[in-house]
């Protein structure tokens, strides 16, 4: 069980309205991922979910039962927070047994659910450590076992992997998924790291200004965003936006085009432009085109053994059926 | 880094602040140990010679050895279990976002910047003066009979001015502790279902565990010579005769400078058996 439906939720410090009315629904089960710029009210949201926050509007109901006045504790939830936030005088025994002797489960059952998390969570050597003794990846994991124990019907992550190097990052993300997998329970997941969204999430929620611009799985957030904010945030690298007479043509007032929708041709391309930067990725090589006449940088994803250098002429066909079209506002065109 | 020239230029520059204090601590604790060794009574017959251990058996077999340093210890663990106890609950309370935050928190330091003489005198006049002072007139005011405050509970009078003075210096260290605090861990906390008072138990009192006890070794090494105090309030009657109030006595009203400095040797042995033993108690708290 695990479903939080969100009514007209608002929240204000002071006169700062943060979240507008906001309205949302997490299905049982399901990997939720909350992404947008920093600021835009990723953490408040989860923070009003966990109850670390009072609303100042609207409801929140936990499998259909009203959960706005219920205190933290009480809603059944675990949190994994962006510091860890383990107790430090504790070891990694005690801090992950602190939530189930905080609810007096019987001591056998304690140990149980212990030894199960270690072996889950590649933990069972440090038992006896201080959480000053282990590395980055491993405190992570004490977090989640202190999570896991409590057998939550939802598990809340406010940007858990930020701390950690970028190889640690990507070992943690398949972790996460993995349990996920596993435990088949509802997450909630807080990042700006679209990279991470699009890996991890069945359902992605994309904010920004505490408004939800666009919720959907990440191929729909990919094939149709819903406006040019998604659209540029949604896919690395960036879409191209095009304004201008190579809009009007297609009738739009923006047309946006992906790298990866843009081949390289040699000669009579429709577009012509000379090379400013080339990203030499290995796979791939990501060319930033300049004097287009189109945009002032047309970024272009091409195949790794494409070599052209800084100053050379380039010409880019782009694949017609992928223009994305917007209009004045930024919102798609169907 | 350092060359070898820069290191003889340090070197000569630290000098004069080393030889200073190396003559500030020296000259007076050889001349105590050197008195501590005769029989010197200034007004009768000055230095008598050389007495060997005389002194030192006197001093502890004289019928005041014993209470004294029970005294002594009585005020200390008084004081340090006053100001510790509402050190801690003020630094909580002051670290709630209250109205008038600024003022209330040089209010509550002011009492450290009270010298210990004038505080005393303060306390002793205009509170626990039996007919005139503020205590004697609530007292009064519920019609009960007024307490004869220093002369009926000595101990726990001197014990409640010294408390009042260093208050401000347990609840300065603990409030920096209790603001280090990660905040995000108290919501953990919450989260895994710790009620308040179980977050205070197991996570900000471990944590406030280092201030607590630099509170308690700094405190005691200038508690065990507290003076000012019993000087002008009960002179030491009524019980309140400390180690270093009997060493004052022994000197300057005795007139007898041996006796005296044999004292004043144990208690600086005194002193520097609690500074091990409370250095070790933080070396173990930091190791960890
Ligand atoms: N306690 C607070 N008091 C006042 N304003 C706050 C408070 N907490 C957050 N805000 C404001 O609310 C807005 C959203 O903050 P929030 O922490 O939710 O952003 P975020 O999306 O998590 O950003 P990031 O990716 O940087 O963590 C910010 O503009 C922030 O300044
Ligand atoms: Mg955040």
């Amino acid at each position: 069980m695990g479903q939080i439906t969100l009514e007209k939720v608002t929240k204000s410090f002071g006169d700062v309205e943060v979240i507008p009315p906001l309205d949302l629904t997490i299905q049982d089960g399901e990997f939720t991922v909350f992404v947008g710029p920093s600021g835009c009210g990723k953490s408040t949201l989860l923070r009003l979910i966990a109850g670390l926050e009072d609303i100042s509007g609207g409801t929140i109901s936990i499998d259909g039962q009203d959960a706005t006045s219920i205190p933290p504790a009480k809603r059944g939830l675990a949190m994994v927070f962006q510091s860890y936030a383990l107790y430090p005088h504790m070891s990694v025994r005690k801090n992950i047994a602190f939530p189930m002797r905080m609810a007096g489960l019987p001591k056998d059952e304690q140990d149980r659910r212990i030894a199960q998390a270690a072996e889950a969570l590649n933990l069972t050597d440090y038992l006896d450590r201080r959480p000053g003794q282990l590395s980055g990846g491993q405190r992570q994991r004490v977090a989640i076992g202190r999570a896991i124990v409590r057998e939550p019907s939802a598990f809340l992550f406010d940007e858990p992997l930020s701390n950690l190097d970028a190889a640690l990052r990507v070992g943690m993300r398949l972790e996460i998924s993995e349990l996920h997998k596993r435990l088949a329970t509802t997450m909630i997941y807080v990042t700006h790291d679209q990279v991470e969204a699009m890996t991890m999430a069945d359902r992605i929620v994309v904010l920004r200004a505490g408004h939800i611009e666009q919720v959907g799985s990440p191929l729909e957030l990919y094939r149709s965003p819903r406006n040019t904010f998604v659209a540029g945030f949604i896919g690395s690298p960036r879409m191209n936006f095009i304004e201008g007479a190579a809009a009007q043509a297609l009738g739009a007032h923006t047309i946006g085009i992906r790298p990866e929708h843009i081949d390289v041709a040699a000669q009579d391309a429709p577009w012509q432009g000379t090379v400013g930067v080339a990203e030499h990725l290995g796979s791939d090589t990501f060319f930033h085109v300049h004097g287009t006449g189109l945009a002032e940088t047309l970024t272009v994803r091409a195949p790794g053994e494409v070599s052209f250098r800084h100053g050379d002429r380039i010409g880019l066909a782009p694949r017609t059926q992928e223009f994305h079209r917007f209009d004045a506002e930024g919102l798609r065109i169907a | 880094m350092a060359t070898r020239h820069s290191r003889s230029a340090a070197r000569l520059m630290m000098a004069p602040a080393v030889i200073l204090l190396l003559g500030w601590m020296l000259v007076p604790l050889t001349m105590t140990l050197w008195f501590s060794f005769r029989k010197y009574l200034p007004m009768r017959g000055g230095d008598l010679g050389g007495v060997g251990f005389d002194n030192y058996v006197r001093f502890v077999t004289s019928s005041a050895f014993w209470p004294s340093v029970q005294a002594t210890l009585v005020i200390v663990g008084g004081v340090l279990a006053i100001t510790v106890t509402f050190g801690v609950l003020l630094a909580l309370l002051l670290d709630q976002p209250i109205w008038g935050q600024g003022i209330v928190r040089i209010l509550v330091i002011a009492p450290f910047f009270v010298m210990p003489t004038v505080s005393a005198l303060v306390w002793k006049n205009m509170f626990m003066d039996p007919v005139n002072g503020l205590l004697a007139h609530l007292w009064g005011f519920f019609g009960a009979e007024p307490v004869q405050w220093l002369s009926q509970a000595p101990l726990a009078s001197i014990i409640l001015i010294v408390a009042w003075q260093w208050l401000p210096f347990a609840t300065l260290i603990l409030l920096t502790a209790i603001q280090s605090l990660d905040s995000e861990q108290l919501e953990a906390a919450e989260m895994d279902g710790a009620p308040p008072l179980s977050r205070f138990g197991h996570i900000v009192l471990p944590h406030l565990g280092r201030a607590i006890t630099v509170v308690v070794l700094i405190q005691t090494i200038f508690l065990l010579s507290i003076f000012a105090e019993i000087f002008v309030t009960t002179q030491g009657s009524f019980g309140t005769r400390t180690l270093t109030y009997l060493i004052y006595q022994r000197v300057l009203e005795s007139q007898n400078v041996g006796l005296g400095s044999a004292g004043g040797i144990y208690a600086v042995i005194l002193a520097n058996i609690v500074a091990i033993f409370l250095m070790r108690i933080v070396g173990k708290n930091l190791d960890a």
